[in-house]
């Protein structure tokens, strides 16, 4: 049973490989060959140069970049006051917070294309990346593991004359290190697989053309050449397999976050 | 001396407290701004740019219809259609992510060695984007140089361009792409299903399909419906792959979800932004009907441990 269900999964992408390295000329022959026999490589580099992923790999790093730290920090402060500060119009604001997750991104589309055009930001990084620098979900988290903390932590810091900033980067973050992990990870998770608003904000140029939509254009510019469009996947999915390997606990914790209390 | 030192203590405990909150605000200020200019504000705006018709032509001014338009767009064939479309998706995509991520869940919940492994491939279509798996599939259903034929699959038109077909195909591509959080989300259910309480139903003699059934799944229950609310979401705001698979001939194609047609509103040949946000408040409308709808009448069979 294990097995089968390991090669329905697996399938897709192992084939994806092999054909990844045959030979052109094997590409289209039936029956498909099943282990490229002569592996060919230049599947691999012709994406990387006539393809630009290289490119395309280096405008998804610093939008992934700008938009993961840019979540963590809006979050770490927010979630540190709503959790340990008081303020009138709290809970009221909270609320509000919370309820950025009802409204899906595909319904502010319309409207957040033509702001960021109107502020000049088309076919910029600061397109790519301002809209999603908060997250709502983000909050309720790190909240959520604040107030875990025993409560005195707060008080017997501050007869030790610790400072807001203090107490929140020496001791709280520290101890809620685990949720702040995985709140990283899924958020680089969503940031690197981001494809409509990229699409919508990306010009004619290579200048923020992140990874997704560079997979678009080779599908398009390469259409028979199957062998180096699916070598381009296979780029496009090697970053998230090695932080899949090395993060799994922490990714398996960001995404079941909301699942399981 | 009395007088002041009563006073003192009192107006710093009230600067202290006014401190604290503007320390707060100043905390909350960054992403508030971020969510009133681009989440608050966009989704007003719909409401206001909904009763303006655009001309096609540039640069021309729009002018106010009021509720013509919304219902002129709502009751034309093409939204009608994309509607059905992200009905039917929905209806395939969603039952059969649950039960496939369940599937490979109870597979790999055994306490055998090595079965890191085969968690960590279960897991692993969690770092393909709909772009990637689209690309991918998309390649083995092209017609030249695809897989189909040897598969024995012949269709005519070819899958990707056939009208009856082309939804599910997207559909099971969807599917495969969210077989990786499925089995994350059911597998981390599966471990806060208490072993004594399966081990007390076995010894009572419960045979392994009565223990899944009458145990396992209602103890699964809040899981369950929590991944049905994200994946019903999830699919409703479904682009990539029909972008990619299907693309412009989405219409033709019957896989014109609602977010495509949204899109073609917005950049394509005539781009229109009255429809646009009347589709948008319609995709809005729907996701929380939906969601409410789950809430209401799925929620009222869900086990919460007591």
């Amino acid at each position: 049973m294990l097995s089968v269900l390991t090669l329905i999964v697996l399938i897709p992408l192992y084939v994806t490989v092999v054909n990844s390295l045959l030979q052109p000329s094997l590409i289209a022959h039936q029956p498909p060959p099943l282990f490229p026999v002569h592996p060919v490589w230049n599947a691999y580099s012709t994406a990387w140069t006539q393809g630009d992923l290289g490119i395309y790999l280096r405008n998804s790093a610093i939008a992934t970049a700008i938009i993961v730290s840019g979540q963590l920090l809006t979050t770490i402060f927010a979630a540190y006051a709503f959790a340990y500060l008081a303020f009138p119009f709290k809970r009221t604001l909270f609320v509000v917070f919370l309820s950025t997750m009802m409204i899906p991104f595909e319904v502010t589309l319309v409207s957040n294309l033509a702001t960021v055009t109107q502020l000049g930001w088309y076919n910029t990084f600061a397109g790519l990346t301002v809209p999603f620098l908060a997250t709502g979900f983000g909050t309720f988290l790190l909240r959520q593991s604040f107030l875990q903390l025993p409560g005195d932590l707060r008080e017997a810091a501050q007869l030790d004359g610790y400072g807001h900033i203090r107490f929140l980067f020496r001791i709280a973050l520290p101890l809620a290190r685990p949720t702040v992990a995985a709140l990283a990870v899924f958020s680089f998770l969503g940031a690197w697989n981001q494809y409509l608003w990229p699409l919508v904000v990306t010009g004619d140029n290579n200048a923020i053309r992140t990874v997704q939509i560079g997979l678009k254009q080779l599908q398009a510019t390469q259409a028979n050449q199957v062998n180096v469009t699916l070598a381009g996947t296979i780029i496009a999915a090697a970053p998230l397999l090695v932080l899949l390997i090395v993060f799994q606990k922490q990714l398996v914790r960001g995404l079941t976050a909301g699942a399981v209390k | 001396m009395t007088f002041v030192d009563l006073h003192r203590p009192l107006r710093r405990f009230s600067t202290r407290r006014r401190r604290e909150a503007l320390i707060g605000y100043a905390f909350i200020l960054p992403p508030l701004l971020v969510f009133s200019v681009f989440t608050f504000y966009p989704f007003l705006h719909n409401f206001k740019q909904a009763l303006y018709e655009t001309p096609p032509f540039p640069n021309q001014p729009s002018r106010y219809v009021g509720l013509h338009q919304a219902g002129h767009v709502l009751s034309s064939s093409q939204f009608l259609q994309s509607l059905t479309s992200t009905i039917l998706f929905t209806l395939i995509v969603v039952p059969l992510g649950l039960f496939a991520g369940l599937l490979l869940a109870v597979a790999a919940h055994r306490r055998l060695r090595g079965i890191g492994i085969y968690r960590t491939i279960f897991s692993s279509t969690v770092v393909t984007s709909v772009a990637i798996a689209a690309v991918i599939f998309g390649t083995f259903m092209d017609p030249v140089v695809g897989l189909l034929p040897w598969l024995g699959i012949n269709t005519s038109p070819p899958l990707l361009e056939n009208p009856t077909w082309a939804l599910l195909a997207v559909a099971l591509v969807t599917v495969w792409q969210g077989l990786g959080l499925s089995f994350i989300i059911m597998s981390a259910g599966l471990q806060s299903v208490p072993d004594d309480v399966l081990e007390a139903a076995e010894i009572d003699g419960a045979s392994p399909a009565a223990r899944f059934w009458h145990v396992t799944v209602p103890l699964l229950s809040p899981i369950l419906f929590f991944a049905l609310v994200i994946g019903t979401i999830s699919a409703f705001q479904s682009f990539g792959q029909i972008d990619l698979l299907t693309g412009a001939n989405s219409a033709y194609l019957h896989t014109d979800v609602l977010t495509y047609l949204i899109y073609q509103n917005i950049q394509g040949q005539a781009p229109n932004p009255g429809t646009a946000s009347v589709l948008s408040i319609a995709l809005f409308v729907m996701t929380l009907m939906l969601t409410l709808i789950q809430l209401r009448f799925v929620e009222l069979r869900v086990h919460y441990a007591q």
